[in-house]
């Protein structure tokens, strides 16, 4: 499959009047941040699309190459910063399994408890922004005043909202309290019935389906031909999820489902990450039920992080799909090369295929529902 | 030619009078009803909406408003400058006249015209002119979408709305909307339940509100056919779109509800209760569905609503001939 490389201009044939070509984005209100999507045009029906990406590229790769990796380590939760809890006690993981250094089973618990709270902070800001991105703007607030809370929740324990940098290597910075714990149970307990309402006011609107079942097909053969993964991926069908398939952390001692759906359509990619939703407060009660008492940084974390030479890979279900951190050491502090394997990079590369034949309101639909994070494309 | 406007010795100073009191009327309007949307949208979505500006935040309408005139019209360089300078004209002025034909009670009209209703329902017609204007004249791909989609989308759903209103004028036998009014001893709602539903939906997508807010999409097309427009120029689409609400609620109290008539409180105090009861339902709508997809609008129109309305119209026929 040979896609000719996205020109910059929008080239407009003198003889061809027929068709036309839009520039979508870089600024525009639904292309969630600085996507630009060229758009070729019949009316309003879509007869190709080019991403051109790049606008928000920040060079966190490189950065990687120029400073140790305890230095690095903020950088992770800038890569997504819809999840970056995950992604950045994902990278303590990776360096963990490198190092072969042990954690406390009490920081692992929390990792968990953090981790999963994001994930659901994560889906409700995807939830959120893609009502809005259908015209509905009343779940929109609703969707954020319960992540609110949640960040509130974590706020409280790691210091920051958005970009935590909570991780270490060898557990988590700050311990974490009763009224954490029970904030945490107290949020589930009262976001199960949330999560029944958002059903009732968005899942079973008439609306809503129309706009999305069937639109934005993304089959279980097309979505293994582009790595899909995440959501999208299971919302064709394929019960694909890092956390059972090759579990880290202590996520095998936990009894959770791989939420799927089939059509790999807009509508079934809605009821995976509703159900997520629902398993991660599974999680949560379970890691919050079982915690034990202990110190929550490893006692010998090496002064100097140095993982022996040679190549590290370590995979983590980030709330958009497989997060992985590819590392070549050659002993040093410093990495010689560090790839990180995002998720959304690969789900917008699945546009061309996706949207063409699809109406000018669709590439909304859609592009919402594979969940982009622009700063994750363009790391 | 009876109403209001015979008061008048001079017809150039009735006219004036009407004007006058029609731009009042619109302002005063809309600043309520933008203060009224916000509040309604803040209270489904668990905000407080505006609180600072006077009481309840009453004025914060007239404080943007004030924003609004005070900034500068800017004219971009690649539009069609005389089509663009007149669109938000074109979408206000329909509005003076249709106003003035409205009877707000027994006998309170400007212009009581025989065919009033006919002259209504075309001048609501000619806003799609100025709206297609704005759109073209813009230059602009997003614009000209949302024009085509707006003139698409109100000539479709002006026929439903036409064949829901033919039932109600077949059983008055008159086309004045004071005489339809007057006429009915009970409301027309209870005999033409279907026919004001098809009404109401029609009219809801003639004022291009959500859920059929396609022509101003704003996750698609920014803001449609105003996408280029600032300042008070903006403003006077914004103006023409509430007043737009305005009148095809008073239509449909007039023909559905029964005007003015109701027990105790007096009649042009029930007019507005009812045409302001119309309007949160319609507000109660934007806030609640998401957006129906072009095409999607387009279906409903041609593939429901019209047959349906065809239905409606027949059965009236044939209750009324039996």
């Amino acid at each position: 499959m040979t896609q000719p490389a996205p020109t910059m201009e929008l080239v407009q044939d003198p003889e061809d009047r027929d068709t036309y070509y839009m520039n979508m984005g870089p600024q525009h209100p639904s292309t969630h941040g600085v996507l630009r999507l060229r758009l070729h045009l019949d009316g309003e029906r879509i007869l190709d699309v080019d991403p051109v990406i790049g606008y928000g590229h920040r060079a966190h790769e490189k950065m990687a190459e120029n400073r140790d990796y305890l230095q690095f380590l903020p950088n992770t939760s800038r890569i997504d910063y819809l999840s970056g809890m995950i992604y950045n006690l994902g990278y303590c993981q990776a360096i963990e399994k490198a190092m072969q250094i042990e954690v406390p089973e009490r920081a692992e618990y929390i990792r968990i408890i953090c981790g999963e709270m994001n994930r659901i902070s994560s889906h409700l800001l995807w939830f959120g922004t893609y009502l809005l991105d259908l015209g509905g703007i009343t779940a929109f607030l609703y969707a954020f005043d319960d992540r609110e809370k949640i960040l509130d929740i974590l706020d409280s324990v790691t210091g920051s909202r958005l970009t935590y940098n909570y991780g270490r290597f060898g557990g988590v910075s700050m311990d974490v309290d009763d009224t954490f714990l029970r904030s945490v149970a107290d949020f589930s307990e009262y976001f199960r019935k949330r999560i029944e309402e958002y059903h009732k006011l968005v899942t079973h609107n008439v609306i809503f389906r129309h706009r999305t079942r069937g639109v934005g097909v993304m089959g279980a053969d097309l979505a293994l031909d582009y790595a899909v993964t995440g959501p999208c991926l299971r919302a064709a069908g394929i019960a694909s999820d890092v956390r059972k398939d090759e579990p880290y952390g202590i996520y095998d001692r936990f009894d959770f489902d791989v939420v799927t759906a089939e059509g790999g359509d807009c509508f079934a990619r809605h009821m995976v990450r509703m159900g997520e939703m629902e398993q991660s407060l599974g999680i949560i009660e379970q890691a919050v039920r079982d915690i034990p008492e202990g110190p929550v940084l490893a006692p010998k974390v090496p002064k100097r992080i140095r993982p022996p030479e040679g190549e590290h890979y370590f995979a983590v279900e980030a709330a958009r799909g497989h997060f992985g951190m590819y590392i070549r050491s050659d002993g040093t502090d410093v990495p010689v090369r560090q790839k990180l394997r995002t998720p959304s990079f690969v789900h917008v590369s699945t546009m061309p295929a996706v949207l063409p034949g699809t109406m000018l309101a669709d590439t909304v639909a859609i592009l919402g529902s594979i969940d982009i994070v622009i700063p994750e494309i363009d790391r | 030619m009876t109403g209001l406007f015979q008061l008048f010795p001079n017809p150039w100073i009735g006219l004036a009078a009407a004007t006058g009191a029609v731009m009042g009327f619109i302002t005063v309007n809309a600043l309520f009803l933008i203060w009224l949307e916000r509040k309604v949208s803040a209270r489904m979505q668990r905000r407080y909406g505006p609180t600072e500006v006077g009481p309840f935040g009453l004025l914060q309408t007239l404080a943007d408003m004030l924003k609004l005139i005070g900034k500068e019209l800017i004219t971009p360089d690649h539009v069609h400058r005389p089509l663009y300078l007149i669109a938000p004209v074109l979408v206000f002025a329909p509005l003076l006249a249709l106003l003035s034909l409205v009877p707000i009670n027994e006998g309170w009209v400007f212009h009581d015209f025989d065919i009033a209703l006919v002259l209504l329902l075309a001048f609501s017609g000619l806003n799609v002119i100025g709206i297609f204007a704005a759109g073209w004249g813009s230059n602009n791909k997003y614009a000209l979408l949302g024009a085509v989609r707006a003139v698409a989308q109100n000539i479709s759903y002006e026929i439903p709305l036409l064949l829901a209103v033919i039932p109600i004028v077949l059983m008055t036998r008159s086309l004045s909307l004071h005489e339809i009014a007057s006429a009915q001893s009970y409301p027309f709602i209870l005999v033409q339940p279907l026919a004001f539903i098809i009404y109401f939906i029609s009219a809801t997508a003639e004022t291009n509100r959500a859920p059929f807010d396609i022509p101003e999409a704003e996750s698609e097309l920014i803001a449609g056919f105003h996408t280029e427009y600032s300042g008070m120029r903006f403003g006077a689409f914004f103006l023409a779109e509430f007043t737009n609400m305005v009148i095809v609620c008073a239509v449909a109290t007039i023909l559905f509800l029964g005007g003015w008539k109701g027990p105790l409180l007096p009649g042009w105090l029930w007019f507005f209760l009812k045409v302001y009861g119309l309007i949160l339902v319609m507000m109660v709508f934007r806030w609640t569905f998401p957006r129906l997809r072009f095409d999607q609008l387009m279906t409903f129109a041609w593939a429901i609503l019209v047959p349906l309305a065809l239905v409606n119209l027949l059965l009236t026929i044939v209750v009324l001939k039996l």
